[in-house]
């Protein structure tokens, strides 16, 4: 194995980081605000991918296919969080259980509607030229996801840390019933950061459809490398998904390409570490 | 006779009638469901203890099942284990299997819980599915012979059902020892006033760690029974459909009930048994009904039904609220 071999391991283990980073972030986000574990981010991810490739088959760019995708799943999202979600408000478990119905619902149709079959979501070419440097040749598609995803984080940071709305969203992570009872409307905080989310993983599911190819199944895949995202970085913080969702890149990558029987088991090593020290997770406070 | 007391024989009566239906029926073909609702029972029964008794939803159930039958699978087919010996060494594995992810998952409460016990799950799924050398991956394990029980063959349906009643009743009679024991209150304890138990001297992690053991055990005694009827193991058993399906038992059923994960195991198993016939889109029904029991009926169909029982017969002292 040469040092091409490394580098070139690490470059997809960092595109696969970013893509957990657009997978995650919405989760944690969402989990941080409104106490959710949304079991169908996987599936709207998988959803994300397969409009996506369908926009592409229709004849558009593949920038068009990415915001297609993610307008799609904000609204599926932000129809699930109104018509679904707020019924069942202040019964997380229950909220909990509706996404896991609505996962195995969202993965079937997509059965129906796409087939069973493995697809490749072909990557732009003036996006997979090779990109050459210090002697090596790397694939230019990961190097465009990881530059996509760290723009996504940068922004998500100005959007938490520098805004009006970012400070009524930290101040509901922290402290929901005091947070109403200034006068933050918690709500609408919910469909819009819900809305979000949702689109982040469809986005993110058109983005990892050249790298990761789109099948039934994907979601299932998707959905406990999140968690395990999250539960590394800690719960409701984007820098925490950020950090938890390369660690995950590489972990995963690397155990895929080294022991690939295992690479799940090998997944779940960090996780078990963080939560044997640390079990709010890196960046997360302790539970209230 | 006061109106608990009915509603206990009534419920028996209507237990024994049910076990006995498949066998008046006669045909092969009803005992073979009778076989596979006793067998998604034991499972629902076992997850129960943690989602009923202990107030801690786990989406990895079926890892228990999955790999307590792989086991088996790999024992007899590849290590000239018989049966009866591969079992007994798939409950070690399943039990050491259940201490190791419950301490881990057991760092976690509430839906931290849930999200860690869907995340091991996965993990063995992941390894059935990719350790393609030793479990075959997506082909999975076939041809796992049904054994012999006191010189019967059990492959006749009729002798296999018998046996999965026995079974049955053993597990059913457990589980209520299990909820009378010192051990089965204090569970329902920590599960209700985590706090007020931890005040009284109960080491909350201790009871909660030891009924996820308990209930990885006997979710390992369902994954023998599922290879003995089906002969036949794939990854998808351990999966995370796998995991929903039995969930969606304890809930329809009435979680935190002795019958009521038995209630939810025929009616899952009997709806995809009917559904399957005529349409191949079991996996949306099950995302749908999930989504309509979790709203509609929340509590599940046994503690409905009790409350309708109790209703309709008055205790004989009849204080006039009874009836209301």
């Amino acid at each position: 194995m040469s040092i091409g071999f490394w580098l070139l391991q690490s470059l997809n283990a960092l595109a696969l980081g970013g893509l957990l980073f657009l997978l995650s972030s919405g989760f944690s986000l969402i989990f941080g605000l409104m106490r959710v574990a949304n079991l169908s981010h996987g599936a709207y991810f998988m959803l994300g991918a397969y409009v996506g490739l369908s926009v592409l088959q229709a004849g558009f760019g593949f920038i068009e296919a990415i915001f297609a995708a993610g307008i799609v799943i904000a609204v599926l999202g932000g129809l699930i969080e109104r018509f679904l979600l707020r019924r069942l408000a202040n019964r997380t478990l229950a909220q909990v259980l509706v996404t896991l119905g609505l996962a195995f619902a969202i993965a079937d149709i997509c059965l129906m509607l796409w087939s069973g079959d493995p697809m490749q979501l072909p990557a732009p070419r003036w996006l997979s030229q090779p990109i050459r440097a210090f002697g090596f040749v790397f694939p230019g598609y990961r190097v465009f996801v990881v530059e996509v995803s760290i723009v996504v984080a940068v922004l998500l940071w100005l959007l938490i840390e520098r805004t009006k709305l970012g400070a009524m969203v930290r101040a509901s992570v922290d402290d929901i019933q005091m947070a109403r009872g200034v006068g933050i409307p918690a709500q609408k905080l919910f469909s819009f950061i819900f809305c979000l989310g949702a689109a982040l993983a469809g986005m993110g599911g058109v983005l990892g459809g050249p790298i990761l190819s789109v099948y039934p199944g994907l979601d299932g895949e998707m959905l406990p490398l999140a968690l395990v995202v999250v539960i590394l970085g800690g719960i409701g913080s984007i820098g925490g998904a950020f950090v938890g969702a390369y660690i995950t890149g590489f972990v995963y990558t690397f155990g895929q390409t080294l022991l690939p029987a295992f690479s799940y088991v090998i997944l779940f090593l960090p996780m078990i570490v963080i939560l044997a020290f640390r079990p709010s997770g890196l960046f997360g406070k302790s539970a209230p | 006779m006061t109106s608990n007391t009915r509603i206990t024989s009534i419920s028996v009566t209507l237990l024994v009638l049910a076990l006995a239906a498949p066998l008046v029926a006669g045909q092969p073909f009803y005992i073979n469901i009778g076989s596979q609702v006793l067998i998604a029972a034991i499972f629902a029964m076992s997850l129960n203890i943690l989602v009923g008794y202990g107030g801690m939803t786990s989406i990895g159930h079926a890892a228990y099942l999955g790999t307590s039958a792989y086991v088996v699978a790999l024992l007899t087919l590849q290590h000239g284990f018989g049966f009866y010996a591969a079992s007994a060494v798939a409950l070690g594995v399943v039990v050491v299997m259940a201490a190791i992810f419950g301490a881990i998952a057991l760092r976690g409460t509430g839906i931290t819980f849930l999200m860690i016990t869907l995340a091991l799950g996965q993990t063995m799924w992941g390894v059935a599915f990719r350790w393609s050398d030793v479990t075959g991956g997506d082909n999975g394990l076939p041809d796992i012979k049904r054994p012999d029980l006191f010189g019967l063959n059990l492959v006749e349906p009729g002798l296999f059902y018998a046996v999965m009643i026995a079974l049955f009743v053993i597990a059913l009679v457990g589980m209520w020892i299990f909820t009378q024991s010192g051990l089965g209150l204090s569970l329902q304890g920590t599960r209700d006033q985590p706090r007020r138990m931890g005040m009284l001297g109960h080491h909350v992690w201790l009871v909660r760690w030891i009924a996820f053991i308990i209930a990885g055990f006997w979710a390992g005694v369902a994954g023998i029974a599922f290879i003995g009827y089906h002969g036949y193991i794939h990854p998808l058993s351990l999966g995370l459909a796998n995991s929903a399906e039995v969930l969606l038992m304890v809930i329809a059923g009435g979680a935190g009930t002795l019958l009521g994960p038995v209630v939810g195991a025929a009616i899952v198993v009997v709806l995809k048994m009917v559904v399957s016939a005529y349409v191949s889109r079991w996996v949306l029904l099950l995302g749908c009904t999930f989504v309509a029991i979790v709203i509609l009926l929340p509590e599940g169909v046994v503690p409905g039904l009790e409350r309708l029982l109790k209703a309709l017969l008055p205790e004989t002292r009849d204080d006039g609220e009874a009836s209301s």
